[in-house]
């Protein structure tokens, strides 16, 4: 009988442990956002939300700096940053795309009217799919592409005048900068 | 201060759990201690009782000065709700945990004293350390006493909607008690590694202890699956997500344990094979714990993310299961077993069996933390494994499964005279005229899963039904708890073979007034109208088929969270379900509907609940309870079981 073959088992668990380990780690929030930095916003085909049968793709997004927000009516941050996006639209005439995220469609149009509109258009995400591959963890989330349709920054959590002010606006005059 | 009284009820509780934990493995060797041990499971389970309760207390009373109560619930809430809202959430769910490990603990303390003080004491002894590392974190990570003082909100945000539900109330309490009864197979194979004594009797002591676990388990999870079922709204029962995983796999590891036991209990065979399968249940119980505690797989059911919280489950894995698997390694030349059987016989069965669960277990913990692998080799590149993985392999499995588990009644121990396979093989023809008779009937057309899934189940329902008659007179509890959970297979086999071959749905857009009609019958959208529950208002419609079903949809808004739920309207049947859900209001006042005819859909739970009763039914067999007795001490002592 040979005895090392019964450490078997514990040699098993030890290789899924370390996966687990570094699985666990690499899904530090903080380090996030560094993976999508700096790579082209990811292709899809979907609908406009309240525009039936329009559609809306990659292309449509690219020619144009702008920032593209997640959001859904079920998400309480949403509501608090859609002042400070509003303002942004309104003094800064930067594009805003929304992303209604895993959202009714009908609310969402009606949340919409009650509290002012200042996306572009909003893509609709029903199912979250597009929400997966664009690594959201929950909303609100916001990306910043520049004119090539690259991400340029990530914001996980609501955009706030501390945020637009610190982070967003010099991330823009670095673009602008670049140009 | 009530509160606080509850949370230094806890941390006695941790106290007496490292005591009991340390007093049960020194009583294995010295029995002076062993009176001690049992107060000690009481004592714990006593301390928990008075935490939990307080708990609730809290939410009854509406306390929003306590962290936990007043982001999960809301004075609004009908009370019912508030008791749940316990356990709607990570801390208190995992305090509804360890006090389930408390009950499952002081119950061994109570059904195991007869045993002999070195085994009772190890098993204890293990229990109460397992639950002093849960108390640690619970207690360091995640405590639900936490207080928002001084500034306490003057209302709370809320029970998360999807959880306001009946399934909800009882499905936790019911899945971890099948997740933390694996704790006391566990604990029973710790016990007997390191005392080196795995023997018939040992599995006899441990056998209802693991039925009792794993029927938990089954109901658990059948009831989260018919959960899911009516309250998302979109008719399916069974998504492959992480977290049904997560309770799969260890119902998986348990299904073979049960039976890899039946081997070790009648035969002294698959010994070291049965300690590790126990081993294997409860470590991945803890692995689901720690795939829906860490956040580190993205699901629906995850509860919120803490970076320390996962860390801290990871490492108790690794100490719990790292310690035993090591003990394995070190005590497992001690009880190899030298048993012979030889062609056809249920040993050669049990290994089949055992063989197929563990490689659909494999498959299944492969597809859940492939994404995870992936992500840890490319560096954060996001991938997901959906239904169609899990299908493709796991159907098929499940199939050869159902061919062998159709052999069972016929075969013997040690070998089978070939003559006993003829009747056998006479149903196996008629099943199959069955089988491919049925599904024509229910839905026109020919499709092959159905059909397959028809023939193995009434195959396996035919030979189960005649040996049954046959043995009418002579049949022990036991065996007849296995027949009635082996239907119970069938049942889930045949319901899961129709309802996916042939659910059938339509969406349409409609408005008060209009008809749908979907496989033979009219759906009329008779009425709309809105209605008030305690905490949302809802928009009622009123469907009306041509044969007179009423079904009654509901679109809900819950005020307090901004949520909205779809409240399916169902039509619940032994033969068929009818299941409307309402999509979004249009601006010209019309619906989006979907409108699903799902056939035999209630045999999948049906098969789960049957399948969970025969596990209970065996343990009612008096031969368990004579393990107290003398003749359960004699085999203790190592003298000669009589064979039976």
């Amino acid at each position: 009988m040979n005895r090392a073959r019964l450490f078997i088992p514990m040699a098993v668990f030890a290789v899924l442990a370390c996966f687990l380990f570094l699985g666990f780690t690499l899904r530090d929030p903080h380090e996030l956002p560094s993976a999508l930095i700096d790579r082209p916003f990811p292709d899809f085909d979907l609908p406009i939300l309240g525009k039936p049968g329009a559609r809306v793709t990659r292309a449509d997004l690219v020619g144009q700096r702008r920032l593209v927000n997640v959001w859904a009516t079920w998400c309480p941050t949403c509501l608090a940053e859609h002042g400070e996006l509003s303002r942004i639209a309104n003094e800064t005439g930067l594009s805003i795309i929304g992303i209604n995220y895993k959202d009714d469609p009908s609310e969402a149009s009606r949340w919409l009217a009650r509290h002012g509109d200042p996306y572009d258009f909003n893509i609709e995400d029903l199912s979250g799919d597009f929400g997966v591959e664009l690594g959201v963890y929950g909303a609100p989330e916001t990306f910043l592409l520049d004119a090539g349709g690259t991400i340029r920054y990530k914001r996980v959590g609501d955009v706030n005048e501390d945020i637009w002010r610190d982070e967003l606006q010099p991330a823009i005059a670095a673009l602008e900068a670049l140009r | 201060m009530i509160v606080e009284f509850g949370h230094f009820s806890v941390v006695a509780a941790l106290l007496v759990a490292l005591a009991l934990g340390v007093v049960g493995h020194v009583s294995a060797v010295n029995s002076v201690w062993r009176s001690l041990v049992a107060t000690l499971a009481s004592c714990q389970l006593l301390l928990l009782a008075i935490g939990f309760a307080v708990l609730v207390r809290a939410f009854l009373g509406s306390d929003f000065s306590v962290a936990y109560v007043a982001e999960n619930s809301n004075s609004l809430l009908p009370w019912y709700y508030r008791v749940s809202a316990t356990w709607g959430a990570h801390e208190g769910s995992f305090l509804l945990w360890i006090l389930i490990m408390g009950v499952w603990t002081w119950a061994v303390s109570l059904g195991c004293r007869r045993l002999p003080d070195e085994i009772f004491g190890r098993i204890l002894g293990t229990m109460g350390l397992l639950n002093f590392g849960f108390l640690l974190f619970l207690l360091s990570t995640s405590s639900p006493f936490e207080r928002l003082l001084p500034a306490a909100p003057p209302e709370g945000a809320d029970l998360n909607p999807l959880l306001q539900d009946f399934g909800l109330i009882v499905h936790p309490p019911l899945l971890y008690a099948g997740y933390v009864g694996f704790a006391v197979a566990f604990s029973f194979a710790v016990a007997a590694l390191i005392g080196g004594r795995l023997d018939a009797a040992w599995a006899r002591w441990s056998r209802p202890w693991t039925n009792v676990a794993w029927a938990f388990l089954t109901v658990g999870i059948a009831l989260g699956s018919w959960w899911a079922y009516y309250e998302l709204g979109w008719g399916g029962w069974w998504f492959w997500d992480p977290v049904e995983n997560a309770s799969f796999m260890p119902w998986l590891a348990g299904t073979a344990l049960i039976h890899s036991l039946a081997v070790t209990e009648k035969r002294g065979a698959f010994k070291s094979w049965t300690a590790l399968l126990a081993i294997a249940a409860f470590s991945l119980s803890l692995l689901g714990a720690f795939i829906v505690r860490s956040g580190v797989l993205t699901s629906v059911h995850a509860f919120a993310v803490d970076p320390e919280r996962g860390l801290f489950v990871l490492a108790l894995l690794a100490l719990a299961v790292g310690g035993a698997l090591a003990i394995y390694g070190v005590r497992a030349p001690t009880i190899m077993s030298r048993a012979r059987y030889g062609g056809f016989s249920r040993e050669l069965l049990l290994l089949v069996n055992n063989a197929i669960l563990v490689v659909a277990l494999a498959f299944v913990l492969h597809g859940t933390l492939y994404p995870l692998a992936h992500e840890a080799m490319t560096g954060g590149e996001k991938t997901s494994v959906g239904a169609p993985y899990f299908n493709r392999g796991f159907v098929p499995l499940m199939c050869v499964l159902a061919c062998f588990l159709a052999l069972v009644p016929v075969a013997r121990w040690k070998r089978t005279p070939l003559s006993l396979l003829k009747n056998s093989g006479l149903m196996c023809v008629a099943a199959l005229c069955m089988g491919l008779a049925l599904p024509l009937a229910l839905g026109g057309a020919f499709k092959v899963g159905a059909a397959a899934a028809v023939a193995l189940g009434i195959w396996i329902v035919l030979v189960h039904g005649a040996d049954m008659w046959r043995r009418r007179n002579s049949t022990t509890r036991g065996y007849l708890g296995m027949m009635v959970a082996h239907i119970g297979f069938a049942v889930a086999l045949m319901g899961i073979g129709v309802t996916s071959e042939f659910s059938r749905e339509v969406d349409a857009r409609m408005a008060v007034g209009d008809s749908v009609e979907l496989n033979g019958v009219t759906y009329r959208f008779a009425a709309m109208r809105r209605i008030e529950g305690p905490n949302y208002v809802a928009d009622r419609a009123e469907f009306v088929t041509d044969t007179g079903v009423r079904l009654y949809p509901e679109k809900r808004h819950y005020a307090v969270r901004e949520q909205v739920m779809t409240e399916a309207g169902i039509a619940a049947g032994f033969a068929r379900d009818l299941y409307i859900a309402l999509g979004s209001a249009l601006p010209d006042g019309s619906w989006g509907v979907r409108i699903q005819d799902k056939p035999m859909v209630r045999w999948v739970w049906l098969g789960a609940l049957l399948m969970a009763f025969g596990g209970v039914l065996a343990v009612t067999d008096p031969r368990y309870r004579r393990l107290r007795s003398t003749r359960g001490l004699r085999e203790a002592r190592g003298s000669p079981s009589p064979t039976t």
